[in-house]
């Protein structure tokens, strides 16, 4: 898996720069431009883009360990960046948010000693494989069948703009009369907290197994299962993913030292500057048009870790030390 | 740290590196160290081989072996090292079967197919030999042992020198550099030189801060990020 060094020829010494905790060389503009592509495609649709980063990151030869690690780092910077302006809009639901953290803490905490369990049976490559796989398939499938669909309404009714996903407002069903009823005055909503903790806690669970902030479960998981208006999703999801990534990122970095800084400041420096020009580009875009680029891509992440889960590999041997240095 | 061999008036074999330390600095893309040395007389005979032999420190090492199941590759089956050195190079002189017999090249553990290397299989399907290799191939496809033996340029019969590179993912410790004279196939004198590669600077601070305080590490990290998020969220708004 690891290789000698990315791009790193001899001549090139002055743009390679050694990474202290994953113990390798990389080339400067390499991960500056990593960090500049995922960060535009991130301002382009709304996404944290870890699910992108942290295969990516593994594909260059960073042990999966500490791109997981690092990347959680990474998506604090991100989220906080991008909660400002949904906070100043108004656009963040307090309430739902704590709760969601709250579930989230103990979510995460959970994954992080779950992530280490699997280390050591040498099946964690395994397991974020075929989360990837699962998850990543989910919602780019039900995405792109969603955005063909509002393409398809958006081309009937020759109406541009955002349409709504169709739904009654209130759904009422036997997760309605679960104890414990919160009012959320942002979201509209009067149900019980135990839903959105029991979110938070899975979301949790495999943002710090998959090295992800989890909002391409979030936003969905918001919008269907609690039934939250699509104004307040993204604002809210962004602000429990900061504490939740944060809760992995010192966890990951206490119990596994798998946090490279050094990387992860690389990475955000290419990545806010990406997602600003990503943003900016993305207005130039219908909606439905994003949504279905977005689940192409999703989509293209989960064939290709499929296909490399079931094609022979070129070597079925690999070498992790034993535990710890 | 020397060999035991009986005592001579003059030594046979001198030799040293261009550098005792390969510091890995925030910019260490590998490095190469030069070894020298001479070769004297020996009771009026001169000339022989020289073997070099580089070793990093031994580690203990755990391999996997994927094997399908239900469809999907799955870590099957695995091999734990006891120790296996980290690094490892051999250069000599002329080819190591013409140089010495299997018997010597064993006793020294030159050369890869003479490494005692002792592997724990847990597998089913295939056993120590497979993981044996696969743990040199693995070792050599990061670069860490050599493909072959690596030439050495000989001067005047007497003086030898060659390059020895240490790539960018290079084991931090102390090394062990062995240089043997080899004479009618038998080892005549050795000398053994360590070499640290070491952590150097900014990197080495952070890894030693994130191992020794990881808390403090873990705190900063996050805040750091939170910072860096905020100040771009607030350079962006107003350019």
């Amino acid at each position: 898996m690891r290789r000698e060094s990315a791009g790193g020829a001899r001549g090139t010494a002055g743009m390679q720069i050694y990474l202290p905790i994953a113990e390798m060389s990389v080339n400067v503009f390499v991960i500056l431009g990593l960090g500049g592509g995922v960060g535009f495609m991130s301002g382009l649709f709304g996404v944290g883009g870890g699910f992108l980063m942290t295969p990516l990151l593994i594909f260059l030869g960073v042990p999966p360990a500490v791109a997981v690690g690092t990347e959680a780092n990474q998506i604090v910077a991100s989220s906080v960046s991008g909660v400002l302006a949904h906070w100043r809009r108004g656009n963040v639901d307090i309430k739902m948010g704590l709760i969601l953290t709250g579930g989230g803490f103990v979510g995460s905490t959970f994954g992080v000693f779950l992530f280490r369990w699997l280390r050591s049976l040498g099946q964690i490559d395994l397991v974020i494989s075929l989360c990837y796989i699962v998850f990543l398939g989910i919602v780019g499938g039900l995405m792109l069948i969603e955005s063909i669909q509002a393409l398809n309404t958006s081309r009937k009714h020759a109406a541009g703009g955002t349409v709504a996903p169709k739904r009654k407002l209130h759904q009422h069903s036997w997760l309605h009369g679960l104890p414990l009823k919160v009012r959320f005055r942002r979201s509209k909503l009067y149900i019980s907290a135990i839903l959105p903790a029991i979110i938070g806690l899975f979301v949790g669970i495999l943002a710090a197994i998959m090295g992800v902030g989890g909002g391409f479960i979030m936003v969905p998981a918001m919008i269907y299962l609690l039934g939250m208006p699509t104004a307040v999703v993204v604002g809210t999801s962004l602000f429990q993913i900061i504490f939740v990534t944060a809760n992995a990122t010192f966890l990951q970095s206490t119990m596994n030292h798998t946090v490279d800084v050094v990387l992860a400041l690389l990475l955000l420096l290419g990545g806010v500057v990406g997602a600003q020009v990503g943003a900016r580009f993305g207005v130039k875009l219908k909606g439905e048009q994003l949504r279905s680029l977005l689940a192409l891509m999703v989509l293209g992440v989960c064939a290709k870790l499929l296909f490399d889960m079931v094609t022979v590999p070129g070597e079925l041997f690999a070498a992790g030390t034993g535990g710890k240095h | 740290m020397a060999w035991a061999l009986p005592a001579r008036a003059v030594e046979p074999l001198v030799a040293d590196l261009s550098s005792h330390l390969v510091a890995i600095t925030t910019g260490f893309a590998g490095t190469d160290v030069l070894l020298f040395g001479a070769i004297e007389e020996v009771d009026g005979k001169s000339g022989g081989d020289v073997v070099v032999v580089v070793r990093g420190p031994a580690k203990p090492e755990t391999l996997r072996r994927k094997a399908r199941t239900s469809g999907i590759w799955i870590n099957s089956g695995t091999g734990k090292v006891d120790s296996a050195p980290s690094f490892y190079r051999v250069a000599a002189t002329r080819p190591l079967e013409d140089i010495a017999p299997t018997v010597i090249l064993d006793r020294h553990q030159i050369g890869l197919d003479h490494l005692d290397i002792d592997i724990a299989v847990k597998d089913g399907d295939v056993d120590k030999a497979d993981y044996r290799q696969a743990l040199l191939r693995l070792k050599q496809k990061s670069g860490l042992y050599g493909t072959g033996v690596q030439e050495i340029g000989m001067l005047s019969q007497r003086l030898f020198r060659t390059d020895m590179h240490f790539p960018a993912n290079v084991p931090v410790g102390t090394y062990m550099v062995e240089v043997y004279l080899v004479v009618d196939r038998q080892v005549v004198s050795a000398q053994t030189t360590p070499l640290v590669v070491s952590k150097i600077g900014v990197g080495a601070d952070v890894y030693d801060f994130a191992h020794h305080q990881a808390a403090a590490y873990g705190i900063i990290a996050i805040l750091l990020a939170a910072g860096a998020g905020w100040l771009a969220a607030v350079a962006f708004k107003k350019g």
